[in-house]
């Protein structure tokens, strides 16, 4: 068992500008942990967590892979990150945060050499200009506002996914039901011959949520 | 909290900026020290992703001028250590970074590095 992460150090005020982790995050840990094994025995030196909120999901990794990897976050909203910073300290995993948006400010120095991606997107369906609002404001209603089926925000980053994984990377994608997962695993193997899997699944009260696993094909 | 390392991942992505746009150059600085874990390991493993003269230069801006131009086919204890005190080390707390080609300017606000672009910004 790996432990979850400690958040005692974040407060309710924290959590009413920040992602507070849910049974998205907790159905994400439990398919990181599932990995465990393949994850450290694949030697990874880059980790890039997209939207990390609170910094539970990246803090959960660095139990899991220890001090030989970077692990690096973005999130869109300023005080996720300065969450994620404290939650990896509190954790004593050492997490190099960036305010920005999905993957966009490494694309050019990593292409190919992010060995992990993990992005609990906001995967809400909304409409376009709720999506596109919370983008803007940077705050907590970007945590779920997903536009268009709920994956405005996802399939932007879906299109540059194959760039960035080094040659045996992989990466871990939280959907809905609503998002179409069997589309989500179809386009990116037509698009990007990326090869994807459900590895978990699980009802959560009106949610049906999955995680994805994507790799090259071998 | 932007150390070199990740200073050494990160380009400039404004739209239509796409050569000659990394590093960015650090002003108005206000830099930090704080001691941090010596992980040889992670060091070996890291080097082959640093691009080196780009750290170089970046860490002599900084005052620091430990980093030998080439990077040495050797890595005894002496060169890892200043390696690490550069890489993991070395704080930026405020300041900005300006892209060399466009001129963008990304401010670091309590240590972390505000990469967000407006709208219009984007490629
Ligand atoms: C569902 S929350 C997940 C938070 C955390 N990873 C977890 O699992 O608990 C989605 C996160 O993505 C962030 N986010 C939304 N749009 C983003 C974008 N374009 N780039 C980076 N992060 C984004 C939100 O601010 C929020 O922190
Ligand atoms: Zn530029």
């Amino acid at each position: 068992m790996i432990p979850t992460p400690d958040l005692s150090h974040l407060s309710r005020d924290d959590y009413d500008q920040v992602y507070e982790p849910a049974e998205d995050t907790f159905l994400l840990l439990d398919a990181l942990e599932e990995d465990a094994e393949s994850l450290k025995r694949s030697k990874p030196t880059i980790c890039l967590e997209i939207g990390s909120g609170s910094g539970c999901v990246t803090s959960f990794i660095g139990n899991i892979l220890g001090p030989s990897v970077l692990y690096i976050c973005t999130d869109i909203n300023p005080h996720a990150c300065q969450c994620s910073r404290w939650t990896g300290k509190q954790n004593k995993v050492d997490i190099h945060v960036v305010n920005g948006s999905l993957a966009t400010p490494f694309k050019h120095r990593l292409a190919r050499k992010i060995d992990i991606i993990v992005f609990n997107p906001p995967y809400v369906p909304t409409s376009e200009e709720e999506a596109s609002g919370a983008q803007s404001s940077q705050d907590i209603d970007g945590a779920w506002a997903g536009g268009r089926d709920g994956m405005q925000i996802t399939n932007t980053l879906l299109n540059c996914i194959e760039k960035l994984l080094s040659p045996c990377g992989r990466f871990y994608l939280v959907a809905l039901k609503q998002n179409d997962v069997p589309g989500i695993i179809r386009r990116m193997h037509e698009a990007y011959c990326l090869k994807g899997e459900v590895v978990h699944q699980r009802r959560a009260g009106r949610e049906h949520l999955f995680v994805i696993r994507f790799a090259r094909e071998q | 909290m932007v150390r070199l390392i990740t200073h050494n991942l990160l380009a400039c992505h404004a739209k239509d900026c796409n050569t000659n746009n990394f590093p960015l150059a650090f002003k108005d600085v206000q830099l930090e020290i704080r001691e941090a874990e010596f992980n040889p390991e992670f060091l070996r493993g890291f080097l082959p992703k640093l691009e080196w003269t780009a750290l170089v230069d970046t860490a002599k801006q900084l005052g620091d001028t430990s980093l030998p131009v080439e990077q040495p086919e050797m890595l005894d204890d002496e060169f890892l250590k200043n390696l690490h005190h550069v890489l993991l080390e070395i704080h930026v707390e405020e300041g900005s970074m300006t892209c060399p080609n466009c001129g963008h300017v990304y401010p670091i606000l309590n240590g972390i590095p505000n990469m967000l672009l407006a709208e219009h910004e984007i490629g």
